[in-house]
């Protein structure tokens, strides 16, 4: 048995305010709530009001490679702009992806940040989000942090041995001991995620 | 490193099409904190009191506040100063929405145009990279229409959009800068914007604001949460249902519009209707707006849904909020059903809710006066709803009498002549206020009416209930954790809500002058300390029992910038900036002879104990008895040099440069 976290998103709810955009990316700052920023969200809402569309989606998979082709839906005679639905961070759009770092950004249900539930939902006032937890049967999914969400687009890009000489050769050129733990932290990341 | 804001003003020259960053000084944010303090700075400093508004001297700031843009529930306030071309004195206006946020994501605390360009442009920007691009192609369009085609052709739904709609092209005095559901619409900023050729500003921003102290900053703002939702739960019992909550008045939520439409006046600010509010009028109203309204919409960050996005078959859809749901209907003595319907076309033309009504309904009080004729109105409609439209096109076209109008009624009355002046009693310093005309003085109120920079009532009220509470159990209920009041004036202010009401404690004579002074400079201050935070009033000074006040505003703020602020250094610092705002004033020409509310704004008026109470009002506040910030004061704010220039300009001498009443 596991524990699976669900954010429920009623998508008449929302108001359009992006509350959840803006604690998001500031409980992931770091140090925390150190700053807020909603290119770093891992929730975004597609905002058209001309449309009356306000959609929360949270940030999922990277990939490498964008669909071929497009999907649009229409629900209750109202059409959904282009991916509307999607999570994923795409290299066919800006959304969920590190302004600063260009690495993907992936909703975690911020346990890295080790919250009882996930900001979005504490700040959603109005129940556009809202939580869950419901146990089922299956293996206990493993939740990425962000080391490991940004390491594993670059090996998908790059592949697992040139990043793994990359880091050799910026850890020997660092060359002072206060950096020593930092290093370790990337090259164990690294290790784990070739293995899989 | 900067905290809370970013450190950078854009500076761009329209007439040569310069463009420059420009890092600001960290003091001038310790003393003025940001937004409105900040604009009225650059405002005092670089506009001399000959620069006329349509001049390309004249500077066009659209601000941010100092914690805009910060996780702290609601600051996303954009503020907006010029020298308006109605009033000719420093004009501000705010609005909330999204804006804000996203200029300080892409950098910069305020965008400050001067100059005029050639031709219509917009400005584009886009963190470090900022253009001026030609709007050729959106002359004419509706603000909203506007904002969605700039969105379309820079292909990003992300970016926040301000516009003007053809109002503000032709330069019409009370045209309004939109953006989404948020308007900046008083005194005439959009005139402005439409004569320096801009029509639009778009800004995409991927930065991030840095925070100082960030866990102390978030606990304070969880606080804040906390207590919204607190409010959310807890309504004010014993006053009128619009102060029972938070946020700007829930005109899209709320059905009961009984308070609204026997106390304000209908038309031109002329008739009472006590008796309007019937079972048969609610059901009709209440079925418009729940055709209408299809979902409740906020502002950045904001949890309080202010705003409505309607969808009216045949006419589209928009988003309004607030008191224009009303003020068209009442203005053409007409219904909600009409008041949606000319609301959208008034939005999209982008003219003030306010004030577009009362000037119409001046046009039509004149037609029936036999002051503007048929020549004047050819083929004028028979009926108030068709007139309204009638006007409506003419003005935000500068058509014919419309050119005339566009004025707002001050300068209209005037150029019209012909007794029209009579039907000028709703203006204060030459800008419509709101419809409302009561009984007996409401000495507070006077003050605040005569007073107040903004000239604007809402901008200067809160806190205080409108009228006493009807029980004893209901006004201890109401004092028991009324933990907002200033410190020292605890047993003071809830004394007041104890005895007001009871035997003799009622207006004019209570409450006594000293009680005055320190409630309207209550009000006053926090308004001050919103306008430069960037916090909505909406929860901070405007409602009653608000979750943000004096004792937590100024560790927020210390928590976001590092700045070390206390309760004191923060109402010093409003009072700083609203002596800078008056300074700016009085140097145009301001002077007590201008403080002053319409004749007919309460049917007993008392004179004599008028001009008492402020008299000792402009004592409270430091200034001379003619309403000029003294000496002394200016220099213990720190404004020496304000007060020098003053002396210099000959403005402490009695009989220096006077605003008279022809301006």
């Amino acid at each position: 048995m596991r524990k699976v976290k669900v954010i429920k998103i009623d998508v008449d709810k929302c108001n359009g305010c992006r509350a959840c955009e803006a604690m998001c990316s500031a409980v992931h700052s770091s140090p925390i709530y150190s700053g807020t920023n909603p290119e770093k969200s891992r929730v975004r809402v597609t905002f058209d009001p001309a449309n009356n569309l306000y959609m929360p989606v949270l940030a999922g998979e990277y990939t490498p490679a964008e669909c071929a082709g497009r999907y649009t839906y229409t629900l209750k005679e109202k059409k959904y702009p282009e991916c509307a639905f999607c999570r994923a961070s795409c290299p066919s759009r800006d959304l969920f992806v590190d302004p600063d770092s260009g690495l993907p950004l992936k909703c975690d249900m911020c346990e890295e940040a080790e919250l009882a539930e996930p900001a979005c939902v504490t700040v959603c006032v109005n129940d556009a989000l809202t939580y869950e937890e419901r146990e089922d049967e299956g293996k206990p999914a493993e939740i990425w942090g962000e080391l490991q969400v940004g390491l594993d687009s670059l090996i998908k890009k790059y592949g697992v041995k040139a990043v793994e000489e990359t880091i050799t050769t910026l850890a020997s050129d660092l060359g002072d001991r206060d950096h020593e733990n930092e290093v370790k932290a990337v090259e164990e990341t690294v290790i784990t995620l070739a293995s899989d | 490193m900067r905290y809370s804001e970013t450190g950078y003003n854009l500076e761009v020259d329209l007439s040569r099409g310069n463009i420059e960053r420009v890092e600001t000084d960290p003091k001038a944010t310790e003393l003025h904190l940001g937004g409105l303090g900040t604009n009225a700075k650059i405002l005092w400093d670089r506009i001399s009191p000959e620069v006329e508004p349509f001049s390309p001297e004249n500077l066009l700031i659209f601000g941010t506040g100092l914690l805009t843009g910060t996780f702290a529930p609601g600051a996303n306030r954009t503020i907006v100063s010029s020298i308006s071309p109605q009033t000719q004195l420093m004009a501000f206006s705010m609005m909330g929405g999204f804006w804000a946020p996203e200029l300080k994501f892409a950098g910069y605390d305020k965008v400050v145009i001067r100059g005029k360009s050639p031709n219509l442009v917009y400005l584009w920007i886009n963190d470090d990279k900022v253009e001026i691009r030609d709007a050729s192609h959106l002359q004419g369009k509706g603000a909203f229409e506007a904002q969605e085609l700039i969105k379309e052709e820079l292909r990003d739904a992300k970016i926040q959009v301000l516009s003007i709609g053809l109002a503000g092209e032709n330069r019409v005095y009370f045209a309004s800068i939109e953006h989404g559901k948020s308007s900046a619409s008083r005194l005439g900023i959009a005139a402005v914007m439409g004569d320096k050729n801009l029509k639009a500003v778009a800004v995409r921003g991927r930065k991030d604001i840095n925070i100082a102290q960030p866990e102390e900053f978030n606990k304070l703002c969880d606080e804040v949460w906390e207590n919204i939702k607190v409010r959310l739960k807890n309504p004010v019992r014993g006053q009128i249902p619009i102060l029972e909550s938070i946020g700007a008045p829930q005109e899209m939520a709320i059905r009961d519009e009984q308070w609204h439409t026997s106390n304000f006046s209908w038309g031109n600010a002329r008739t009472r209707r006590r008796d309007y509010w019937t079972k048969e009028v609610e059901g009709k109203w209440k079925e418009t707006q729940d055709k209408s309204v299809e979902r409740l919409v906020s502002c950045y960050n904001c949890p309080l849904q202010c705003g409505g996005s309607i969808y009216y078959p045949g006419i589209g859809r928009y988003m309004m909020k607030c008191y224009t749901k009303l003020t068209y209907a009442m203005g053409a003595f007409s219904d909600l059903d009409f008041g949606l319907r000319i609301a959208q076309r008034a939005q999209e033309y982008g003219v003030d809710g306010y004030t577009a009504p009362q000037v119409m309904a001046f046009a039509v009080e004149l037609y029936e006066a036999g002051i503007l004729t048929d020549q004047d109105l050819p083929e004028f409609p028979g009926n108030n709803e068709e007139r309204f439209f009638y006007l409506l096109d003419k003005i935000v076209r500068r058509e014919g009498i419309g050119d005339v109008l566009a004025d707002g009624v001050y300068w209209a009355a005037r150029k019209i002549g012909k007794g029209a002046e009579e039907y000028d009693h709703n203006t204060i310093k030459k800008h419509e206020q709101i419809p409302i005309k009561l009984g007996m003085l409401n000495p507070m109120y006077y003050i605040m009416w005569s007073t107040g920079e903004k000239v604007n009532i809402t901008q200067i009220e809160g806190q205080i209930p409108q009228a006493p509470f009807p029980s004893e159990e209901l006004k201890e209920e109401f004092i028991k954790d009324w933990v907002q009041i200033p410190t020292g004036k605890e047993e003071k202010f809830k004394q007041f809500i104890r005895e007001w009401g009871e035997g003799d404690n009622v207006f004019p004579y209570y409450p006594p002058i000293d009680l005055i002074c320190d409630l309207v400079d209550w009000q006053e201050t926090m308004h001050y300390i919103d306008d430069a935070t960037g916090i909505c009033a909406g929860f901070s000074s405007f409602p009653l029992k608000p979750p943000y006040h004096i004792h937590n505003l100024p560790r927020l703020i210390s928590t976001a910038t590092g700045i070390d602020m206390n309760e004191d250094k923060l109402w010093e610092a409003a009072w700083r900036n609203r002596n800078l705002i008056r300074a700016i004033n009085v140097r145009r020409g301001l002077r007590r002879n201008d403080d002053k509310p319409p004749e007919d704004h309460w049917k007993r008026r008392y004179p004599e104990y008028e001009a008492k109470v402020l008299d000792e009002y402009y004592k409270f506040r430091g200034w001379n008895n003619d309403g000029i910030p003294t000496k002394e004061t200016l220099e213990q704010l720190g404004l020496s040099d304000v007060s020098q220039e003053l002396e210099e300009r000959g403005v402490y001498k009695s009989g220096g440069k006077q605003k008279t009443e022809t301006g």
